[in-house]
């Protein structure tokens, strides 16, 4: 419809203006956007009905896991600031600013997944875990969260399911971004990526097998640019920045709902 | 020059103005970052659950705000798609919140 508005001076005919007073792909974006608000909002008040509803509620962040959601939180609201110096890079016409900030919201954003993973780890370890995660080997439950599994299933359920789901998102998004960045060169880079999450994770961590969403991801990308080869423009960079503050947006929301609300704050 | 030239023209126009200010993305980023560091403040305060989330809660809705409006350029964008994204997010939300009562009635069941 009114796309050719943004191809910067090329109007190939005649449109009319759109309703929304924008382009019909940043309009897409904010639509899916709005639905998976509600996926979120969903999880989200799972979590929250839980918290309520359930007396023993654990409260198994200490002061590391404060500190370690508290950097994550960080690299996200920099990865934030990083994109949207991209978009503006893109906007101006300055190709290589617009790769460089987008590399740096990407490396934000795979220090904001290894730092999850890590926490995930260490709860998983301490036995606060999915039925269907295998037991880490040679590590006993901690004595508090032993019975946890059993007495207050919806904790490790609606934690696991809502912040997976975010972990998801956020590493789909720095997939798109390295797509948006690189085009065709960062399949290969991705195809590393799974190559190295895959052998460097043992075989009961969930990283093992979740790391196959990287090779899925490389698949459907290269689908993508087979179908539609194209150089992308300011549009699609400010469309996928979009996406990626969606992302920080959401953290807003888990970081105090589910970290600051169950602190285990121990004082020497 | 045409009509589809024109309003070509006019939106990059407009789209260089609406990132014309690199400083402002800055201001929010910190502003962002202080407003983390005092949810992480209260966290260590002994503070009863539903005053500490009440204003956790607040917080947070200040710095999504912020985000959608500068991050996301809302704050650039016609009103007419300010109130139909905004307005349709914020009654989906809302109609989730009819469940919520559900969640204080549990704790409450059982033989008397």
């Amino acid at each position: 419809m009114s796309d050719v508005a943004v191809q910067h001076g090329v109007a190939t005919g005649v449109y009319e203006p759109s309703l929304f007073g924008t382009y019909s792909k940043k309009i897409g974006m904010w639509l899916f956007l709005l639905s998976d608000s509600l996926t979120f909002g969903a999880l989200l008040f799972a979590y929250s009905y839980g918290r309520i509803s359930t007396p023993n509620w654990p409260t198994p962040f200490h002061s590391e896991s404060i500190r370690n959601a508290t950097l994550m939180t960080a690299f996200l609201l920099t990865s934030s600031l990083t994109m949207v110096l991209a978009v503006r890079a893109a906007v101006f016409g300055n190709a290589k600013a617009q790769r460089w900030w987008l590399l740096a919201t990407m490396a934000c954003g795979t220090a904001f997944v290894i730092l999850h993973g890590r926490e995930w780890s260490k709860l998983i370890a301490e036995g606060l875990s999915l039925p269907m995660f295998p037991a880490v080997p040679g590590h006993e439950a901690a004595a508090e969260y032993k019975n946890v599994a059993e007495t207050v299933p919806q904790f490790p359920a609606t934690f696991f399911g809502l912040t997976g789901m975010h972990m998801l998102h956020v590493t789909l998004g720095v997939v798109y971004l390295g797509i948006v960045a690189l085009r065709k060169k960062f399949i290969p880079i991705l195809l590393g990526l799974w190559l190295v999450a895959w052998l460097a994770t043992p075989a009961y961590s969930p990283f093992h097998y979740g790391a196959h969403v990287l090779l899925l991801a490389a698949v459907v990308a290269g689908i993508v640019l087979w179908l539609r080869p194209k150089v992308y423009d300011s549009a699609d960079v400010e469309v996928a920045g979009l996406y990626w503050h969606f992302v920080d947006l959401v953290w807003m929301f888990i970081f105090p709902l589910v970290y600051l609300m169950s602190t285990r704050i121990i004082r020497s | 020059m045409n009509d589809a030239t024109r309003f070509a023209l006019e939106q990059r126009v407009a789209e260089q103005h609406r990132h014309h200010g690199k400083a402002q993305f800055f201001w929010v980023w910190g502003a962002l970052l202080v407003m983390t560091g005092f949810e992480v403040y209260l966290g260590y305060q002994n503070m009863e659950p539903v005053r500490m989330l009440s204003i956790l809660m607040g917080l947070s809705l200040l710095k999504a705000g912020l985000i959608i409006a500068y991050f996301m350029h809302m704050k650039f964008e016609i009103s007419r798609m300010k109130w139909l994204t905004m307005s349709s997010l914020l009654v989906c939300l809302s109609l989730m919140c009819i469940f919520f009562p559900d969640a204080f009635r549990i704790l409450s069941l059982g033989p008397r």
